[in-house]
C-alpha cells in the first residue's frame, strides 16, 4: 500500500484553565492519502480548528504522532518545522482579519513566493505572482490593491493564493466559505476543486456546513466535543449514517426544497463542557439512546464497515439498540 | 401595479382586518460626501396576519436596510429615505412622532437581530432586560413584568429560574432565544428576523426553527425572515422576495420561487448549492460580483452577470412581469415571445 501522505495518531491537545483542563482534542486519529480531501465537521467548540493547527503545530500539541510522508513532525525542531511549512499551508475562514492591511497584494502573495527560494529576481518574482493571481482568479489590475478595497471573495482568493505560492503539498482550509454569499461561495469550491484536479493537493476542509463538506470530501471526519464520532467516505456517510450524533446533524440541514422536510431528529440541551470531561460517552447527555453503558465509559472508535468508523456503545450492526 | 396588487389581495382575504404591513414604493439611499449608495430602491411588501415572507439575497442587498426602514430606524445621516411609504397595522411609520413610534416598536412591530452576543446588555440580568421592554409598554408594575419575563423565558425553553442570569452565563443558542423572548415579550404583530440563526450550529438552529415556528402558529404573527440560507426559506416561510442590488428582483409563494423559478438570478442562488443529494454535481455559480451600489445601472443591475441578459437590458428600467396574482420577476427578457429559464426546463 502507497504511503500515505498525512497520518495522525492519538493527537491531543489539552489547554490549561482555571478551572481545570480544557480538552480541545482528545485523541484524534485518521489518515490522508494523496490528491485527496478530508472533511472535518462539528459544531462550534468541538475542536476541529485547533485539530487543523495543531497538525502544522501552529498550536504545539499536547502528544501524539503526525507523521507527514512518513516524517514525525513533532520530532523536528522549529526551524526544521519552519521549512516543513512550505509543504503544509492554511488558508483560514476569515479573510478579513487574516491579511496585512498594509501590505498589497503583490506584496501579500510575494511574501510566499520568495520563501520557496526558487524566483531570484524580482522579474520572476513578479511573474509567479501574475501567474498565482490568475490561477486564483484574480484580475491582474488588482495587483497593488489594498485589502480594504476588496471584498470577501476577492480576499479568499488572496488568501487562497498566499497558500499556493509556497507550493504546498497539503492545504488545510480552514472554513475558507463560511464567511462568502452562496454565489461566491460556489466560486472558491469550484476553484479549489479545480486546483486538486491539475495539481493533485490534498485538503484537509474544516467546517460546520454539512452540504458543502458533502460536495468537496472525499472522507468525513465528525468531531464531538474534542472526539471522533464517525468516520467514513462521504457517500456512505450520507446514505447511511450510524452515530445518532450524525444522524441528528444531517437531520438538522435545511434543505432548499419545498416539501423536503424529513423526520427532523432535534437534539436535547447543548453542548457540554469540555473541561475535565468524565469518563462517559460525551454525547450521552444528548443522546436519545444513552444507556447505563453510556454514562459508564466513553466507546472507543470501531470499523462497522470497510472505512466507517464510529464510537457508540449503542450501534449494532443490525442498527440502533433498543431498550 | 401596486394598486393592482392590493386589490388582489382584498379580494382574496376579505374578512382580515387588512394587512399587517404595507411598504410601498420604499427607496433608501446612504448620502455621502463624494458618493450615494442606493441601498433599497423602490420596494413595496405586503404581508398579510400570520404570514412569513422570506427576504433572501446577498450580502449588500439591501435586506437588513428594508428591515431598519420598517422600524424607521435606518440612520440619518447618511442614510436618506428618498420616498415611499410604510404602514404597520395601519400606523404610518415614516412620519409618526418620536413618542408613538417608541409604542409601535416593541408592541407592534419588532426584531431579532443577527449576532445575539452582541444584542444583549451584558450588565443587565436576561430576566431585567425582558422585563425592561415589558414595563415600556403595558405599564404594569416591576413585579408583573418580572412574572411576565418568566414566563416568557419558560415559553421559549429556558428554565425560568435563570432569569437572574447574565448574558454570559449563557450558550448562543440560548442567548437567542433570550433575544426572542425580550422580542415576543409585548406580543408583536409583526416580527422582523434579520438571520436570527446565521450564528448558531445547525443543531441548534433546527431547535431555535423549531420554536420559531411554534410560536407563529400560537400567536399567530406575521414574519418578515431574512436570511441568505434558502433551505431555511423552503422549511418555513409561505411566500418569498429575492433582493439583488436594492430591488425585489422577484417574489412569489414558496412553490412559485422554488419550482417555478423565473428570474435567472434567482436561478444562479439556486446552481450555486452544493446538492446534498447529488455530491458530484458541479456548482456552477453566478459570475462576476454584485454591483458597486453607488453606480447602478438605469437598468437591470444583473445584466452584467446574467446569462440571458441582451444589450438593451442594462439601460431600459425593468417592469415587473406577472406570471400570476402573487408571482413577478423583474426581468425584460420575458418580453420575447417564448423566454425561459434552464432551470423551468427541468
Amino acid at each position: 500500500m502507497a504511503e500515505s501522505l498525512l497520518e495522525v495518531k492519538n493527537l491531543k491537545k489539552y489547554f490549561k484553565t482555571s478551572r481545570g483542563m480544557l480538552h480541545a482534542v482528545d485523541d484524534i486519529t485518521f489518515k490522508l492519502e494523496r490528491g485527496k480531501t478530508l472533511g472535518i465537521v462539528g459544531e462550534s467548540g468541538c475542536g476541529k480548528s485547533t485539530t487543523g493547527r495543531c497538525v502544522m503545530r501552529l498550536i504545539e500539541p499536547t502528544s501524539g504522532e503526525i507523521l507527514f510522508e512518513g516524517k514525525d513532525l513533532m520530532s523536528l525542531s522549529k526551524r526544521e518545522m519552519r521549512s516543513m511549512r512550505g509543504d503544509i499551508q492554511i488558508v483560514f475562514q476569515d479573510p478579513f482579519s487574516s491579511l496585512d492591511p498594509r501590505s498589497t497584494v503583490m506584496q501579500s502573495i510575494a511574501e510566499g513566493v520568495k520563501v520557496t527560494g526558487k524566483y531570484g529576481t524580482r522579474q520572476a518574482i513578479e511573474a509567479r505572482v501574475v501567474e498565482l493571481m490568475d490561477t486564483v482568479g484574480l484580475a491582474q489590475r488588482l495587483i497593488n490593491a489594498y485589502p480594504h478595497e476588496l471584498d470577501g471573495g476577492r480576499r479568499q482568493r488572496i488568501g487562497i493564493a498566499r497558500a499556493l505560492a509556497v507550493e504546498p503539498k497539503l492545504s488545510i482550509c480552514d472554513e475558507p466559505v463560511s464567511a462568502l454569499d452562496v454565489s461566491i461561495q460556489a466560486q472558491i469550491l469550484n476553484l479549489l476543486q479545480d486546483l486538486q484536479h491539475q495539481l493533485g493537493f490534498s485538503y484537509i476542509f474544516i467546517t460546520h456546513d454539512l452540504a458543502v463538506v458533502n460536495h468537496i470530501s472525499d472522507d468525513i471526519m465528525v468531531m464531538y466535543l474534542g472526539q471522533t464520532v464517525e468516520m467514513a467516505p462521504s457517500e456512505e456517510l450520507f446514505r447511511a449514517p450510524a452515530h445518532p450524533y450524525t444522524k441528528a446533524l444531517l437531520s438538522a440541514i435545511p434543505i432548499p426544497k419545498v416539501g423536503a422536510t424529513r423526520d427532523r431528529i432535534l437534539l436535547k440541551g447543548e453542548i457540554s463542557s469540555p473541561i475535565d470531561p468524565e469518563d462517559a460517552c460525551r454525547f450521552s447527555k444528548r443522546c436519545n439512546y444513552a444507556a447505563d453503558v453510556c454514562h459508564a465509559s466513553c466507546p472507543k472508535l470501531r470499523e462497522i464497515a470497510p472505512g466507517h468508523l464510529i464510537a457508540c456503545h449503542r450501534f449494532d450492526i443490525n442498527g440502533m439498540i433498543e431498550d | 401595479m401596486i394598486e393592482k396588487r392590493q386589490d388582489m389581495n382584498a379580494s382574496r382575504a376579505p374578512a382580515v382586518e387588512g394587512n399587517i404591513l404595507e411598504v410601498r414604493d420604499l427607496t433608501v439611499h446612504f448620502v455621502t460626501e463624494d458618493e450615494t449608495v442606493q441601498a433599497v430602491s423602490n420596494i413595496s411588501i405586503t404581508l398579510k396576519k400570520g404570514e412569513i415572507l422570506g427576504l433572501v439575497g446577498e450580502t449588500g442587498a439591501g435586506k437588513t436596510t428594508t428591515a431598519l426602514a420598517i422600524l424607521n430606524l435606518v440612520p440619518v445621516p447618511p442614510g436618506v429615505v428618498k420616498s415611499g411609504s410604510i404602514r404597520v397595522c395601519g400606523k404610518d411609520v415614516l412620519n409618526a412622532p418620536v413618542r408613538e413610534l417608541e409604542q409601535i416598536r416593541g408592541s407592534d412591530v419588532s426584531m431579532i437581530f443577527q449576532d445575539p452576543m452582541t444584542s444583549l446588555n451584558p450588565v443587565f440580568t436576561v430576566g431585567d432586560q425582558i422585563a425592561e421592554s415589558v414595563m415600556m409598554h403595558d405599564k404594569c408594575s416591576k413585579a408583573e413584568a418580572w412574572e411576565r419575563a418568566e414566563e416568557m423565558l419558560e415559553l421559549v425553553g429556558i428554565p425560568r429560574e435563570r432569569a437572574y442570569e447574565y448574558p454570559h452565563q449563557f450558550s448562543g443558542g440560548m442567548k437567542q432565544r433570550v433575544v426572542i423572548a425580550i422580542a415576543l415579550s409585548c406580543n408583536p404583530k409583526l416580527l422582523l428576523a434579520d438571520e436570527p440563526t446565521t450564528a448558531l450550529d445547525v443543531t441548534i438552529q433546527a431547535q431555535v426553527l423549531d420554536l420559531m415556528c411554534d410560536l407563529k402558529e400560537k400567536f399567530d404573527t406575521s414574519m418578515i425572515f431574512i436570511t441568505h440560507d434558502l433551505g431555511i426559506i423552503a422549511e418555513i416561510c409561505d411566500r418569498v422576495a429575492v433582493m439583488y442590488a436594492g430591488r425585489i428582483i422577484e417574489e412569489g409563494t414558496l412553490e412559485e420561487i422554488f419550482n417555478h423559478t423565473k428570474h435567472p438570478y434567482t436561478e444562479g442562488l439556486f446552481n450555486s448549492l452544493p446538492n446534498i443529494e447529488d455530491r458530484t454535481a458541479k456548482l456552477r455559480p453566478i459570475p462576476g460580483l454584485m454591483p458597486d451600489p453607488t453606480k447602478l445601472p438605469k437598468g437591470c443591475a444583473f445584466a452584467p452577470r446574467c446569462p440571458y441578459a441582451r444589450p438593451e437590458c442594462i439601460e431600459t428600467p425593468q417592469e415587473p412581469k406577472y406570471f400570476s396574482d402573487t408571482h413577478f420577476a423583474l426581468c425584460s427578457a420575458y418580453s420575447e415571445p417564448g423566454f425561459r429559464i434552464d432551470r423551468e426546463e427541468v
